[in-house]
């Protein structure tokens, strides 16, 4: 029998359930997904190891707090230009701190550190740690078999579809994603077949930060902003990316709905422990790696010659 | 020749003289304010602290013995949020390159707990202004010589704090009882955070006993960015009343999400985020008819002092003062009349003269709590007469108080009414 308190269809605790888990899920599945598909991109073709990519993320969603609540732009013309701003940003980050040291994987490590605690700090010392928020772009909520969802996880969830979708006809339909994935699987062959790597890797970081700006667009009316909103999704997308396996887009897309669900079980079977769904997604991460070191869809690297 | 240079020498010994005996010559009391100073807590502990030193100093400054010193604060950013460390070097370098006399403020337990630790190596009185948790006073009592330089002065502990929303959700539960002619059925969520804990067990304890029903325990991430599947699974439970309890960002995610998905239920309890002039416009509206615990609220008048302090801080600084600027209580009604009262900065003799001391504060009466072996712990006395805080709720668009409102504390105290008072409004969406 169904609960009889609102008004649709009876749902017994086990449907109702396996519903909040579905939505739950696949919407942040698709949060993680986007964020660990640039990353992964930026991995995969130029070896980068980005730990600035969420701290893109955290600016664009700043900056479109600044333009929609502080200067009263439209919301959406916020979102475009955020995400403009941040890939000019993340362009020029490469071309005058990551370029000069891209061989030196540890370097970039490092610098990358470096580069998202100056961006923490800017960002405490323009907006303070206040707690910041971006109105929805949909206010309001449908229900679904007895789930109430907003609007705008719904909008969110959308957006990211038809991102990953425009990144998997510019991956596989265009030349230039031929080149992407060439330089990918075997940079020294793509130069030898005459690609220029270097100005390869340059598009690939601002696809990569353009994707981190998107996510910061889609998400922000669904956050909670503060400058230290870049950590917790370093972690998880690093996970993410790992389980999938380095350098795969394939690997992060299903890994990032593989934790994503996770997160979903976590919170719903063990409310008392709602806060160990971060610690779940890490231990699954480990178990998978001790049996498939090289994560899901990974590949051994070989040697550089 | 000679006799110059003699003269000379005697004219600076005398001057070194004269020096060693008067060293207080345009001499200052230092107080460190010690906060996350990015943050709205840190801001209200040195904004509190400024109005009190403006004030003092204005008067000419504190009667230390036969002279008069003026105030010199000392900004001290803890970082606590971010880093422990970072709080700990800060009061390091209060310590050993300020060389403050005084220090008020800290918020984190975890971090207020290390830097009370230095002050107490250094013998320098610290009065805290923003951590709960018991343990931080217990161990005056615990070891009275090395940790006597510790005070209370903001917030009561969380015992009681825990007392004062379990009076707030008496009073919600008997409105719901009254108004929807249901019975209460209270869901707990509360952040993961070491200070929840006690609040919660107490919390498991006491909800039955007050006849109502515990439907569940839900605790979220302290920064959760989404609680929709806590939310679904609360309202599926049947739960019309939500005792929260959060001091950081999820206070907001919570109260917006609830209110955009309309919960059925009211949220009583801690929220400290509920507690700011900018949580409204945080949740963009959403959060309207959550109730939290508060010290202060416009309008209210805990005693007479209270109403001046809240509109020139509200003038002052554009925004209602938070518990976190009681700094300015400490160090204007606590640390000067006592510095003055004993002639000197001497930390020992303020702590004898301090500890025996009952005054009034603008949050109410402040009197310091012995433990059961009669050992001064320095801590809060809380009850009628004394402090309590206030029980405030976001009624559209403004943070009213509705506790404590003809509240009897025990069946032979009279009963309490601050001026100021309207009643606990229910969600609407509750009663369709």
């Amino acid at each position: 029998m169904g609960r009889g308190v609102l008004p649709y269809l009876f749902i017994d605790d086990v449907d109702w359930g396996i519903m909040n888990i579905l939505i739950t899920g696949l919407i942040t599945g698709s949060m993680l997904a986007l964020l660990s598909i640039g990353f992964s991109l930026i991995f995969g073709v130029a070896r980068i190891i980005n730990i600035a990519h969420t701290a893109f993320y955290m600016v664009a969603a700043y900056c479109i707090f600044s333009l929609s609540v502080k200067l009263a732009f439209n919301p959406v013309a916020g979102m475009l230009i955020a995400v403009v701003f941040v890939t000019v940003l993340g362009l020029l980050v490469y071309k005058f701190l990551i370029d000069p040291i891209r061989e030196h994987e540890a370097a970039v490590l490092i610098a990358t550190i470096a580069l998202a605690m100056i961006f923490q700090e800017a960002i405490l010392r323009i907006f303070t740690g206040d707690y910041r928020t971006v109105s929805a772009l949909i206010e309001g909520y449908f229900i679904v078999t007895g789930v109430k969802v907003f609007y705008q996880q719904v909008l969110t969830f959308g957006v990211v579809l038809v991102i990953l979708g425009l990144l998997w006809l510019l991956l596989m339909k265009t030349r230039l994603g031929l080149a992407i994935r060439s330089t990918a699987e075997d940079r020294e062959v793509a130069n030898l077949m005459g690609m220029n790597e270097s100005r390869l890797a340059m598009i690939t970081m601002g696809l990569s930060v353009a994707l981190a700006g998107f996510t910061g667009a889609v998400i922000a009316p669904l956050m909670v902003l503060s400058p230290y909103m870049w950590m917790e999704p370093l972690i998880m997308m690093m996970a993410v990316v790992v389980l999938g396996g380095l350098g795969s887009i394939k690997g992060s897309f299903v890994a990032a709905y593989i934790l994503g669900f996770t997160e979903a079980l976590v919170v719903f079977l063990i409310p008392k422990g709602a806060f160990l769904k971060g610690s779940v997604a890490l231990s699954i991460m480990i178990l998978v790696l001790l049996l498939r070191p090289e994560g899901l869809f990974g590949v051994y690297f070989e040697e550089e010659r | 020749m000679k006799k110059m240079t003699v003269g000379w020498s005697i004219l600076l010994t005398a001057a070194l003289v004269m020096a060693m005996c008067f060293p207080a010559w345009g001499r200052t009391i230092k107080i460190g304010v010690i906060g996350p100073m990015n943050f709205v807590q840190g801001k209200g502990h040195w904004n509190g602290a400024t109005m009190a030193a403006e004030e003092i100093n204005a008067k000419g400054g504190v009667q230390v013995g036969k002279e008069k010193m003026k105030i010199e604060l000392v900004k001290a950013d803890s970082n606590e949020f971010l880093s422990v460390t970072d709080a700990t070097n800060a009061m390091e370098r209060l310590m050993t390159q300020d060389k403050v006399d005084f220090v008020v403020g800290g918020f984190r337990t975890e971090a207020v707990l290390p830097m009370q630790d230095i002050a107490m190596d250094y013998k320098k009185i610290f009065i805290g202004c923003g951590a709960a948790t018991d343990s931080i006073c217990n161990r005056v009592g615990e070891n009275y010589s090395r940790y006597k330089y510790w005070f209370r002065g903001t917030p009561f502990k969380s015992s009681y704090l825990a007392r004062t929303s379990f009076s707030h959700l008496g009073m919600a539960g008997a409105v719901i009882k009254n108004e929807l002619k249901v019975p209460v059925k209270c869901a707990i969520v509360a952040e993961k955070a070491s200070w929840t804990e006690g609040m919660i067990k107490a919390a498991e304890a006491t909800i039955p006993k007050m006849g109502f029903e515990l439907v569940g325990v839900w605790r979220p991430s302290a920064v959760a960015t989404d609680v929709t599947a806590e939310l679904s699974a609360i309202q599926q439970s049947g739960a019309n009343m939500i005792f929260t309890i959060f001091s950081s960002s999820v206070g907001i995610t919570f109260a917006r999400q609830a209110g955009e998905l309309k919960i059925p239920a009211i949220q009583v309890g801690i929220n400290v985020e509920a507690q700011k002039d900018g949580f409204w416009e945080a949740t963009k509206g959403m959060g309207n008819y959550v109730m939290t615990l508060n010290t202060y609220a416009r309008g209210i008048e805990v005693n007479e002092m209270t109403k001046p302090f809240v509109e020139t801080y509200f003038k002052r600084f554009g925004e209602t003062p938070t518990y976190t600027a009681d700094t300015y209580s400490q160090i204007l009604d606590a640390l000067v009349p006592s510095i003055e009262a004993v002639g000197s900065l001497d930390a020992d003799k303020i702590v004898a003269y301090l500890e025996t001391r009952e005054y009034m504060v603008p949050s109410g009466k402040i009197k310091y709590e012995k433990d059961a072996q009669g050992k001064p712990t320095h801590d809060l006395t809380w009850g009628p007469g004394y402090l309590t805080s206030l029980g405030v709720q976001w009624q559209d668009g403004k943070l009213v108080a509705v506790w404590p409102n003809k509240w009897k504390a025990t069946s032979t105290v009279p009963e309490v009414t601050y001026k100021g008072m309207v009643p606990l409004k229910l969600p609407p969406w509750m009663k369709k």
